[in-house]
């Protein structure tokens, strides 16, 4: 009880200081994915430097490219790359700084059903499609041999708002159903052929808990904290990957090949390399302009809150259910904050 | 002829108890409400749950504060900004407003109060939320100030024209200019019927959402700058509801609990300022 | 002495006659705003709405296809969600405010009307995100446990309960706005039929009906308009509903007669794809938005035109609790 009057004294302050100069309010929107972490990230940094408030909203990477497009919060996030198209919208001042790694993963509801779930590419995409319609297909039922699945019509949930969530499992979709690729394609937004919309990772996991026989797609960690059941998903090797932190990290392998120094971070996970890889992974990404014009203070907090995001805040990440970033892209990602200029200078603090 | 009498009684008694059980089965959702509010929410209701914010997703304990007081703080810009101007243009109405212009005024008032308010959220968005560059409370009380408008209208002028014309008659005979008629002697008299309107409108949009999805958008800080996003009891139920967590459900009744409170104490001390002027003659 | 140029009349007055000029300037600015106000609106959504009418003309109001990938909108899917759940709310809600408002103005000895009436009122009171709230974890559950399966028993041929229960539907959507909009029609309704002028009922008494004959046959007539009037209200309010709804009707973009499968209406689309929309797809949510308001403007100008015949031209419409 201390404490809580103590941080409200302390925000008290920080409200009441807001305005001058000594309390830093930074705005953010966007993706649900990383929300569990970057509030953990977020409470923990607010509450440790009072003379920052950072404040994250998460409507969806749709609504944070829209967001940071209009100008109307200081930063963004999605899993949803921004196209060439919307970077040209911006003038190309933002960069995509990825903050973490996260699979998605198929959940569902089935009664007395313990062992997880295996889906192969196919599968998963005309159960997408709406081919498949019973849990007791004779299809599902070829890969589940050790699994007795009930005779339960599949209820398909998946987001109603613009998500990168989607993105990420709609590009998977694209990539191993040419079905999927010619009538519906990737977006963060697409034409569902089935299903029920849910709003946000949360609304996806909420509509899977309370509904008999649904099946959605949601981050890891989603999973993990309501502790819904997670399917396994046949990668490129032929093999059921269950997702967990060692499998998300397998996927970046191949991908740090295709970086190099100068990357504009914004790569594919999708489908990677490895046997032991799971093929819906992906990073998530920040999305920070490049100039910040005169707002020096603000640029300065958020690139610092970044750093320390990416340094220390990676040590949270297995236990919410994500992936920390590999070692090897952190003197990239440092590199490109450096270049983050305001006022015509690099905000990167003189101490680290 | 006797048996068609009784027959006839018969049906009246039937239909005299069917507009009995209507008026239960109206009534069962309200207690049903009611109740599941005071059970699920007071288990929610603590000292931390009064001042703290809400905690990390997933995480247990944290409270609504930052919504109580972002609550307050819309709800105030919104009545700051609606009351003055619907009071005004009520008082135009029961003064001024025969002419075409006031059926016009009053019509369009009367058609305006079921306005949706998405559409308001989605029109001051564009109106002051793109120009400004980011969300905040600010926009958000606008949209509730549009909102309000037509309501406080029409009520005001509906009491200012209960006001009996003998006080307009005798303050003019007096010797008191038009505007002073109007402003010191029927708005006076009207006031409590006046207040009374603007309270019904302040309790109504006390509970609103959908214009502030758009405008204020929500904050998980203790904010109080109108200048920037702020959270409200109604955005934080919306957001708890719609998710997956236990906690989040919990704090959802509690929160839901807090604002139906506040709307009853508008609406409640609305009616309490009616019954004291029927008291004072 | 001609009262209304009382700046004539005494020497006072004369000194500042002005201040009548000034006081109704003030008083003809405040009201204003509401003409403005309306233009505004109106005038917004109209612009930000225009590539997407200039882009799909009238085929907006009848194709289904809503699509951001390939940047094709057609709001067939709301409207009918809209207009269906509307409807069920109506058929639901009708009835019962009818019977609540004959019960209190006729039936219900006087020490109860008060009570009664306001808690009846009370359910205007409760914010659109509480009943959906109440919807999401109380209805929903209740439904699926005791009401679909005899119902899908019984009707589960027809197509308007075909199919499966997922709990978020539009019967659950229905049966939420029907509750929500019950305390409107039956506030009106008592104040219409109040209205009606004691002789009617009287005279249909002294010849010999019975209570509900008199009721039927004379009080509801003459009140007829005004009644009518208080349903198109409800309708009103029914279609701009938008929390309550974007909870409990489960977000599916599908044009489907049946009631317990999900929906989508014109206020939770934009509820939901807002804040992300960009370029085509915002403006086809802003003429979702203009089509609503149209609807909701034709359909409250007509509850005001069958209201003031009865009630002549007094606030009812307007009153919130």
């Amino acid at each position: 009880m201390q404490s809580a009057s103590r941080t409200l004294l302390l925000t008290l302050l920080a409200a009441v200081g807001c305005g001058g100069s000594e309390v830093v309010l930074l705005n953010g929107a966007g993706a649900t994915f990383p929300n569990i972490i970057y509030q953990k990230w977020i409470t923990d940094y607010n509450t440790a430097h009072p003379e920052v408030q950072l404040n994250y909203q998460s409507i969806g990477s749709g609504g944070g490219v829209q967001q940071f497009t209009d100008g109307t919060v200081d930063f963004g996030a999605t899993d949803g790359p921004m196209t060439d198209e919307e970077i040209a919208a911006v003038n190309g001042n933002v960069l995509h700084i990825p903050t973490v790694m996260g699979g998605v993963v198929p959940t569902y509801n089935l009664q007395g059903v313990t062992e997880p779930v295996r889906f192969s590419q196919e599968v998963i995409g005309d159960i997408y499609l709406g081919k498949i319609t019973r849990w007791n297909d004779v299809r599902l039922r070829a890969i589940n041999p050790g699994i007795t699945l009930p005779d339960q019509g599949i209820v398909v949930v998946h987001r109603s708002d613009g998500s990168g969530t989607t993105y990420i499992w709609v590009d998977y979709l694209t990539t191993v159903s040419p079905e999927w690729a010619s009538k519906v394609g990737r977006g963060r937004a697409v034409n569902w052929p089935v299903g029920l919309g849910g709003r946000g990772n949360e609304g996806v996991a909420a509509t899977v808990t309370q509904t008999p026989g649904a099946i959605g797609y949601v981050e890891l960690g989603y999973a993990i904290i309501n502790k819904m059941p997670v399917g396994a998903i046949r990668n490129r090797f032929g093999n059921f990957v269950t997702p967990d932190f060692s499998t998300v990290s397998a996927a970046s392998a191949g991908a740090m090949a295709a970086m190099g120094p100068d990357t504009d971070f914004r790569v594919s996970l999708i489908d990677a390399e490895g046997e032991r890889t799971y093929p819906v992974s992906s990073f998530t990404w920040l999305l920070v302009k490049k100039d910040y014009g005169d707002q020096t203070a603000k640029a300065r907090e958020l690139v610092r809150f970044i750093w320390s995001a990416i340094n220390d805040g990676q040590a949270a990440a297995p236990d919410l259910g994500y992936a920390p970033l590999p070692a090897e892209l952190k003197p990239w990602i440092e590199a490109r904050l450096r270049t983050v200029t305001a006022s015509g200078a690099p905000v990167w603090p003189a101490e680290d | 002829m006797i048996s068609g009498l009784t027959r006839r009684r018969l049906l009246s008694r039937i239909m005299t108890g069917v507009t009995v059980l209507c008026a239960i089965l109206a009534l069962a959702p309200l207690f049903a409400i009611f109740g599941d509010l005071v059970v699920r929410g007071a288990s929610s209701l603590n000292w931390d749950f009064f001042v703290k914010n809400p905690a990390a997703a997933g995480d247990t304990g944290g409270g609504v504060a930052n919504a109580i007081v972002g609550t307050l703080i819309i709800v105030g810009v919104g009545s700051a900004l609606g009351l003055p101007v619907g009071i005004g243009a009520g008082v135009y109405l029961a003064e001024y407003g025969g002419g075409r212009f006031g059926v016009t005024v009053r019509f369009l008032a009367d058609v305006l109060t079921g306005t949706p308010s998405v559409i308001v959220g989605v029109f001051v968005w564009m109106l002051v939320v793109r120009p400004m560059g980011h969300f905040s409370a600010l926009a958000g009380g606008i949209a509730l100030a549009i909102l309000m408008v037509p309501m406080v209208t029409r009520t005001t002028e509906e009491m200012v024209r209960l006001v009996p014309h003998s006080l307009r008659e005798a303050a003019l005979a007096l010797g008191f200019p038009r505007w002073r008629t109007t402003a010191q002697v029927m708005v006076r008299a009207a006031w409590p019927g006046i207040v009374t309107g603007a309270l019904v409108a302040v309790a109504r949009i006390a509970g609103e959402t959908a214009p502030l999805l758009f405008t204020a958008l929500g904050n998980l800080n203790f904010r109080t700058n109108v200048l920037q996003p702020m959270q409200t009891l109604s955005l934080q139920i919306y957001v708890f509801a719609t998710g997956p967590f236990e906690e989040w459900h919990r704090l959802a009744w509690g929160a839901a609990l807090v604002l139906m409170a506040i709307v009853l104490v508008f609406g409640l001390s609305a009616r309490f300022v009616t019954r004291t002027r029927f008291r004072d003659g | 002495m001609d009262r209304r140029s009382s700046d004539r009349t005494s020497p006072q007055s004369s000194r500042i006659g002005w201040g009548d000029a000034v006081f109704k300037v003030a008083l003809t600015a405040f009201a204003a705003v509401i003409p403005l106000l309306f233009l505004a609106l109106v005038g917004r959504l109209a612009v930000s709405a225009w590539p997407t009418i200039r882009a799909f003309g009238l085929r907006f109001l009848t194709t289904s296809t809503w699509d951001p990938v390939a940047n094709v909108y057609g709001a067939a899917p709301m409207i009918f969600g809209t207009l269906l759940s509307s409807l069920l709310a109506l058929v639901l809600a009708v009835p019962l405010a009818l019977g609540v408002a004959i019960y209190l103005t006729e039936f219900a000895p006087g020490w109860l009307r008060r009570p009664v009436a306001t808690l009846v009122e009370l359910l205007a009171a409760i914010p659109s995100v509480v009943y959906g709230l109440w919807g999401i974890f109380v209805l929903i559950p209740l439904l699926r446990a005791y009401v679909i399966p005899p119902l899908q028993a019984v009707l589960g041929w027809t197509p308007l309960f075909s199919g499966t229960f997922f709990g978020n539907s539009m019967l659950a959507a229905g049966m939420i706005l029907a509750i929500m909009i019950l305390p409107y029609i039956s506030a009106v309704s008592r104040e219409v039929l109040a209205a009606v002028p004691p002789s009617q009922r009287e005279a249909a008494l002294a010849l010999g009906a019975t209570r509900w004959e008199a009721v039927w046959s004379a009080v509801l007539p003459y009140g007829r308009a005004g009644v009518l009037g208080a349903i198109v209200l409800g309708l009103g309010r029914a279609l701009g509903e938008t929390m309550a709804v974007v909870m409990v009707i489960g977000n599916r973009h599908d044009l489907s007669v049946s009631l317990v499968e999900p929906g989508i209406t014109m206020a939770a689309v934009i509820a939901n794809e807002f804040n992300e929309a960009a370029g085509l797809q915002r403006a086809a949510l802003f003429e979702v938005g203009l089509v609503l308001f149209g609807v909701t403007l034709a359909v409250n100008a007509l509850a005001r035109l069958l209201v003031w015949r009865v009630a002549r031209g007094s606030a009812v419409g307007s009153r919130a609790i």
